[in-house]
């Protein structure tokens, strides 16, 4: 295991994604909380970066921001060259819906559409035809091992299905970047392992770069690369390489 | 169908309960409205039927006083009238006083032949001219009652004394749904004569003339030369058009139609509360979802019109089915209230209202839960509970 401090972040390397001098803070009544401060970080393309923490750390808030539904207070996010942050909120929303798949730890599907049809839900802000986005949502159902579930409803489902079916939706319109929010946080030990195999090969066999925030370390040892956020120090950042 | 109608739809039926308890209400709403409606334009049916050409003149202190048939010969003098007739409100009871509906005493062959309105066959009419206790029925009073030619009723006076034998010579139909066919006519020459026996002192009288004029345009001046001749009288005259007499007589219903519209109105803004507190229900239990689909790339607006669809389908949906319901309603009300409203048709506008009020309550309930859903920022929403 190798620790590195954030200033010794890689250059010229294929950096997908890089947070330069950014900071958050959220108003909480009168007072002003501040959650991240001039943070400056890297991930690569094909990364499976694991963003570790204690809770408050700002972990899915630094996800939130690399997500672009999130905007800092100052400083900079660029992806795959595009500083986001200066997307106007129309366009970012464009940008979330080409970029960015997301994986929520409570899957977040639409409980009055079947799988199939969740999963082809981000499609049709695509100019896709209906047969194609049927097409590349039963691949995508396929690819989580669901093809025989597409007529289910979520609560037809268990979590780890809908888990999968979640994922199959993030991965549906083959984004930039895949960002989970404690994917496996609502699952039993056998489904977040089938979940967190999946994303593993995902990012091995299809090359999707993926950023994961976690509590659960097991989960974390999935990840090429686990970032830890301390609390207290906000611009600190350890890491910690598994390779 | 479309993914987005697939939603609206779905989420329509999501919560059957809620649903179905916010339709009921809806549907009770729209048609209550509708038929408070009808019921304010019934109430006006006969300023609307009014026939321009036709004065009535009565009695300047109160249409509830008589006037001297005499009256007829000098009124049919005045230049531009064509033909005069009178008729006379009997006010009798059949049987039970809550069997409530007008009667008339009529100048039989000058009446039916100014008001065309009524459709009454040939062979009833020459029965009616012939037979002198003879009366005729509208078709909606022979149907409640059971009348039928050749029946005798007996009615019970009350401005004019003692009991009065009827022989039914026929039914009559109306020219138009809005005709009243709640009505009895019979003659006045058997009024009078009774009554020159038994009431000598109401007897020569009658209630109103109707005159018929030659021009629209010498309406003004006959109204005034009528009731010119008549000045200083002991009975002075007031003659307007039937339909400015329509109005007077419902003006003095007026604070009860007012009432009426009110509460009509009232009844959509309490189901326009209730519909916008389930919207808000809805928009609120759904707050992570609208984040979700605003996460993955859906606009506010996509989601804003998602539950104004909603809303709207609900409402439309509730709406047409009290649109529905109104006409059997409304008639059946009509047959209850038996001849207080001789016909409740419910018109075109109404129909129209009744739609606009649904469309309207569906629109403005949606506002505030779209306003909310479209704004809230996307973290803000994923944290919120399902």
């Amino acid at each position: 295991m190798t620790v590195v401090h954030i200033s010794e972040a890689r250059t010229g390397e294929d950096v997908l994604i890089a947070l330069s001098d950014v900071s958050k803070s959220y108003r909480r009544g009168a007072q002003i909380v501040p959650v991240l401060a001039r943070l400056t970080f890297d991930i690569r393309r094909k990364e499976f970066l694991a963003l570790m923490g204690p809770s408050g750390s700002g972990k899915s808030t630094m996800l939130n921001l690399i997500a672009g539904i999130d905007s800092p207070d100052k400083g900079s996010i660029r992806v795959g060259g595009e500083d986001i942050t200066l997307l106007p909120e129309a366009e970012l929303a464009d940008w979330r819906a080409a970029n960015v798949g997301f994986i929520f730890q409570f899957y977040n599907l639409m409980p009055v559409l079947t799988a199939l049809e969740n999963v082809e839900l981000p499609l049709t802000l695509t100019s896709l035809g209906r047969r194609e986005r049927r097409d590349r949502a039963q691949l995508a159902l396929s690819l989580v091992g669901l093809s025989d579930r597409v007529k289910h409803l979520p609560s037809e489902l268990s979590g780890g299905q809908q888990q999968r079916v979640a994922i199959a939706r993030a991965i549906v319109t083959d984004p930039t970047v895949l960002v989970a929010d404690e994917p496996t946080g609502d699952l039993d030990r056998q489904s977040a392992k089938e979940v967190l195999e999946i994303m593993q090969r995902l990012n091995r066999d299809m090359g999707k770069t993926i950023v994961m925030v976690t509590h659960d370390h097991r989960a974390a040892a999935h990840a090429k690369r686990i970032m830890s956020l301390e609390k207290g120090d906000l611009s600190y950042l350890v890491e910690q390489r598994l390779e | 169908m479309s993914q987005w109608l697939t939603l609206v739809a779905r989420n329509v039926l999501r919560h059957r309960l809620r649903t179905s308890l916010t339709l009921v209400g809806l549907v009770v709403a729209i048609l209550a409205f509708g038929v408070l409606q009808t019921v304010v334009k019934t109430w006006y049916a006969g300023v609307d039927g009014a026939v321009p050409s036709r004065l009535l003149t009565r009695n300047a202190i109160s249409f509830a006083l008589p006037l001297p048939k005499s009256y007829q010969k000098r009124i049919s003098a005045v230049e531009g009238v064509r033909r005069v007739t009178h008729l006379s409100w009997f006010g009798g009871v059949y049987k039970d006083s809550k069997n409530f509906f007008p009667q008339f005493a009529i100048d039989a062959a000058t009446y039916l032949d100014m008001f065309p309105e009524l459709l009454v066959p040939d062979e009833v009419r020459r029965a009616f001219l012939r037979e002198r206790r003879g009366a005729i029925v509208g078709r909606k009073l022979a149907n409640r009652y059971g009348f039928k030619p050749g029946d005798v009723i007996q009615l019970r006076g009350t401005i004019f004394p003692g009991n009065w034998e009827f022989l039914i010579c026929g039914v009559f139909d109306g020219r138009d749904p809005k005709t009243d066919t709640s009505q009895l006519f019979f003659r006045w020459d058997y009024l009078n004569e009774t009554l020159r026996v038994r009431s000598k002192a109401q007897a020569d009288q009658v209630g109103v003339f109707a005159v018929d004029v030659v021009s629209l345009d010498s309406v003004a001046d006959v109204s005034q030369a009528i009731d010119e001749i008549f000045r200083n009288s002991l009975a002075e005259t007031l003659t307007e058009t039937e339909r400015a007499f329509q109005i007077g007589f419902v003006k003095q219903t007026e604070a009860i139609l007012i009432s009426i519209r009110v509460v009509s109105f009232v009844v959509i803004f309490i189901i326009l509360a209730v519909m916008a507190n389930t919207m808000a229900m809805t928009a609120r239990e759904r707050l992570r979802e609208y984040a979700t689909l605003k996460a993955i790339g859906f606009s506010p607006g996509y989601v804003a019109r998602l539950i104004l669809a909603e809303s709207v389908l609900i409402a439309s949906i509730g709406g047409a089915i009290g649109i529905g319901l109104t006409p059997p309603v409304a008639a059946h009300l009509a047959e209850l209230s038996a001849t207080l409203f001789p016909t409740l048709i419910v018109s075109v506008n109404t129909v129209m209202l009744q739609a606009l009020a649904a469309v309207v309550v569906g629109i403005l309930a949606a506002a505030l839960p779209m306003r909310r859903a479209a704004r809230v920022s996307i973290v803000n929403g994923l944290r919120a509970l399902g």
